[in-house]
C-alpha cells in the first residue's frame, strides 16, 4: 500500500524521505481531500491552500537539499500537511475560537506548540471547527455551525475539537491539533474512532491557546494511530518560559517497538467507570480490550477512584469560574467585536452580550455566580476542595497500577441537536473524561470496536503525571494486535483525488 | 435552589454582559437546574481538605532581568476596532 493510501504520518513522513512524494504532492493531494468532504463534513472554520503550497514547496527545497548532501537529521516532520484547532494562535491568520466574537481577529503571534510544530517542519492547512472557545461536546456551540461525525453525517463528532477528528477520520489531514479541557481532544477522538493525547497539565506550553479553564487547558494531537500522535506530541511537549504553569520536565524521545510485550506493566480498572447507564456495547468493547491488554502481558486489578461522581459538577464550577475571568478580556476595545456606545460599561455589555453566543454566556453566568461574594465558599471553594479529593484517587491508584483502563464517554456519538435543549444532560456526556483534566493526569484515547450502528467506541489509559511515554507503548502494543484504528468511514474510502493519488 | 430573576441581573451585571428578556428567562432555570444537580458538592465532608488551584506544584519562576521587545504598538493595535493617536480609542467613561 502506497503511502497516500495508508494516510499515516509515519507512512507519509518515510516517503517523503525517500522522495517517492513531495511535500506539494502530499499538500495538494491533502486540499483535494480536503475540497471533496467538507461540504459534507464542515471541519474547517479558515482553510489557507496558498500558504500551505508555499510552506510545502519550501520543505520541498530542504528535502531536496539535504538527498543532495545529507548531512544531519531533517526536521522530524518536515513536509507533513497539519490541521490546527482554531483555538491555537499562528501569526497572520485569523483564529475565531468559533466565536463571532473574534470573526476578524488575527493574531500577532504564534502559540508554542504550533511554533514547535513549525520548527519540526509542518504544513498548516487550515484552522478546524470547535465549539465556541472550546466549550462544548458536539462542535454544536460553533458560530460557524457544527462539523458532522464521518462515520455518519447525521451524528455529532464530538468536541470540542470535532473538527480536528472528523478531519483526521475522514483522512482529510493525516494529524490534527486540538485542545482538552474536560475531555475535548479524548472525547471526540473516540466519538470519530482516532487517537488523540490529553498530555499532563504543564507538559505543553499554552502559550497562544486562547485560555478558557487555565487551571485545567491542555494542547493535544489527534491523528490515527499512537505512533503517529507520539511522534508530534514528543516534537510539543516541554518547557517554555512564556508559560507560567509549564514544567521543567526533560521529554525523552518515545520509543515504540513492534511486537512489545506488557510484561510487567499493571493496569487498574475502576468500577466507577462501569456505572450504570454507560451503553453497555461500550462497556463491552472496553472490557475486550483491557482483556487484550491481559492478553499482551499487563496484568489487570481493580482500583477505585471513588469521588468519580463528583468530578461533573466540581468542574462545571471551576471551569466556568475560570472562563469567566480569562473572558473578561473581551470588551470591545483592544481586539474583538466591538458595537457602538456611547459610554464604556455599555461597549462593554453590548459587545459581550452580541459576540458570545449561548453556551459561552452560560457558563459566564455560572462562573461569575459560583465566584460571587456570598457563594465563593459554598461554590468555587468547596469545588476546589473536592477536586484535591479527585487528584488524591489517582495518587493513590498509582502507586499501585501504572496506567487506569476506562471508556472515554458512557455513550458513542449522538445525534446532532440531541442534547442541544438541557445542557446538564450534555455536561453529562463528559463523566469519564473530567477526572484527568481535574487531576491534571494524562489521558490517551483510542478505538477499541464499534456498537450495532456501526459508530465507533473509544477507550483511554490514563496516567501519572508525565506518564505519557508508558502510555503511548500500551496502545501501540493493543494497536499492533487489532485494527479498529485502521478502519475507516465509508466517504474516506472512496479514493484521494490529489496529484499522487494516481502512483 | 432557585435563582430569582434579581440575582440573574445581578450576575450579568457583574459579567458585563447584556442579555435578553428570553435569555434571562432561560439562564435563570437553567443555572438553577445545575447549581442543583451542584448541590451534591456540599455533602462532601471537606473540613481538612485544602483546595486545589493548580494540580502541580509550580513554583513561581523569575526572569533574568533582561528586557526584551513585546509587541511593537502597530502590532497591539492592529486588531483594535477603534484607534487613534498610537491609542486604543473608547467611549467617555464617566458622563
Amino acid at each position: 500500500m502506497g503511502a497516500l493510501e495508508e494516510f499515516t504520518v509515519t507512512a507519509l513522513m518515510a516517503a517523503l524521505r525517500s522522495g517517492e512524494i513531495s511535500s506539494r504532492e502530499l499538500t495538494q493531494d491533502v486540499l483535494a481531500r480536503i475540497d471533496r468532504l467538507e461540504p459534507r463534513l464542515h471541519t474547517f472554520i479558515t482553510l489557507m491552500p496558498e500558504q500551505a503550497l508555499a510552506a510545502a514547496d519550501a520543505a520541498d527545497r530542504r528535502w531536496k537539499a539535504w538527498r543532495a548532501e545529507p548531512i544531519g537529521e531533517p526536521p522530524a516532520l518536515l513536509g507533513l500537511p497539519l490541521a490546527v484547532k482554531d483555538v491555537l494562535s499562528l501569526a497572520g491568520v485569523r483564529c475565531t475560537c468559533g466565536s463571532k466574537i473574534l470573526e476578524n481577529f488575527v493574531p500577532p503571534y504564534t502559540a508554542t506548540a504550533v511554533q514547535r510544530l513549525l520548527d519540526a517542519g509542518v504544513v498548516v492547512v487550515g484552522k478546524t471547527n470547535t465549539d465556541e472557545f472550546a466549550m462544548g461536546s458536539s462542535t454544536e456551540n460553533s458560530a460557524y455551525g457544527p462539523s458532522a461525525n464521518p462515520w455518519n453525517p447525521q451524528r455529532v463528532p464530538g468536541g470540542s475539537s470535532g473538527g480536528s477528528a472528523a478531519a483526521v477520520a475522514a483522512r482529510m489531514t493525516p494529524a490534527a491539533l486540538g485542545s482538552d479541557t474536560g475531555g475535548s481532544v479524548r472525547q471526540p477522538a473516540a466519538y470519530c474512532g482516532v487517537t488523540g493525547i490529553k498530555p499532563t497539565y504543564g507538559r505543553v506550553s499554552r502559550y497562544g491557546l486562547v485560555a478558557y479553564g487555565s487551571s485545567l487547558d491542555s494542547v493535544g494531537v489527534l491523528g490515527t494511530t499512537a505512533e503517529d500522535v507520539a511522534l508530534l506530541f514528543s516534537q510539543m511537549a516541554g518547557f517554555d518560559p512564556r508559560d507560567a504553569t509549564s514544567m521543567q520536565v526533560p521529554v525523552a524521545p518515545i520509543a515504540l517497538e513492534h511486537g512489545a510485550d506488557l510484561r510487567g506493566l499493571r493496569i487498574g480498572v475502576p468500577d466507577e467507570y462501569f456505572i450504570a447507564g454507560i451503553n453497555p456495547e461500550v462497556e463491552l468493547a472496553v472490557k475486550t480490550a483491557i482483556g487484550l491488554l491481559e492478553a499482551l502481558g499487563a496484568s489487570v486489578q481493580p482500583v477505585s477512584l471513588p469521588h468519580t461522581a463528583y468530578a461533573v459538577p466540581v468542574y462545571y464550577l471551576i471551569a466556568p469560574a475560570e472562563a469567566s475571568a480569562n473572558l473578561a478580556r473581551y470588551d470591545g476595545v483592544r481586539f474583538g467585536l466591538s458595537e457602538p456606545a456611547d459610554a464604556l460599561a455599555d461597549l462593554f455589555r453590548r459587545s459581550r452580550g452580541s459576540g458570545f453566543g449561548p453556551e459561552v454566556k452560560r457558563r459566564i453566568m455560572l462562573g461569575t455566580y459560583a465566584l460571587s461574594a456570598g457563594y465563593y465558599d459554598a461554590y468555587y471553594g468547596q469545588a476546589q476542595k473536592v477536586r484535591t479529593l479527585i487528584k488524591q484517587d489517582f495518587e493513590r491508584a498509582f502507586e499501585a497500577v501504572d496506567a487506569i483502563a476506562a471508556p472515554v464517554a458512557p455513550s458513542t456519538a449522538f445525534r446532532l441537536g440531541e442534547h442541544s435543549d438541557d445542557p446538564l444532560a450534555m455536561y453529562l456526556e463528559d463523566v469519564f473524561t473530567l477526572p484527568a483534566n481535574l487531576a491534571g493526569v494524562p489521558g490517551l484515547a483510542f478505538p477499541c470496536g464499534f456498537d450495532a450502528q456501526g459508530m465507533p467506541v473509544g477507550m483511554q489509559l490514563m496516567g501519572p503525571h508525565f506518564g505519557e511515554a508508558q502510555l503511548f507503548r500500551m496502545a501501540h502494543a493493543y494497536q499492533q494486535a487489532t485494527d479498529w484504528h485502521l478502519r475507516r468511514p465509508a466517504l474516506a474510502e472512496t479514493g484521494t483525488a490529489g496529484v499522487g493519488a494516481e502512483r | 435552589m432557585s435563582l430569582t430573576r434579581q440575582e440573574v441581573d445581578h450576575i450579568a451585571d457583574l459579567a458585563r454582559l447584556e442579555l435578553t428578556e428570553e435569555e434571562k428567562a432561560l439562564f435563570r432555570e437553567q443555572l438553577s437546574a445545575i447549581l442543583d444537580y451542584a448541590a451534591s458538592l456540599q455533602s462532601v465532608d471537606t473540613s481538612h481538605i485544602s483546595p486545589t488551584s493548580t494540580v502541580l506544584a509550580t513554583r513561581s519562576r523569575l526572569r533574568a532581568d533582561v528586557p526584551v521587545d513585546g509587541l511593537s504598538i502597530e502590532e497591539a493595535l492592529q486588531n483594535a476596532p477603534r484607534a487613534e493617536l498610537r491609542q486604543f480609542r473608547v467611549p467617555p467613561v464617566q458622563e
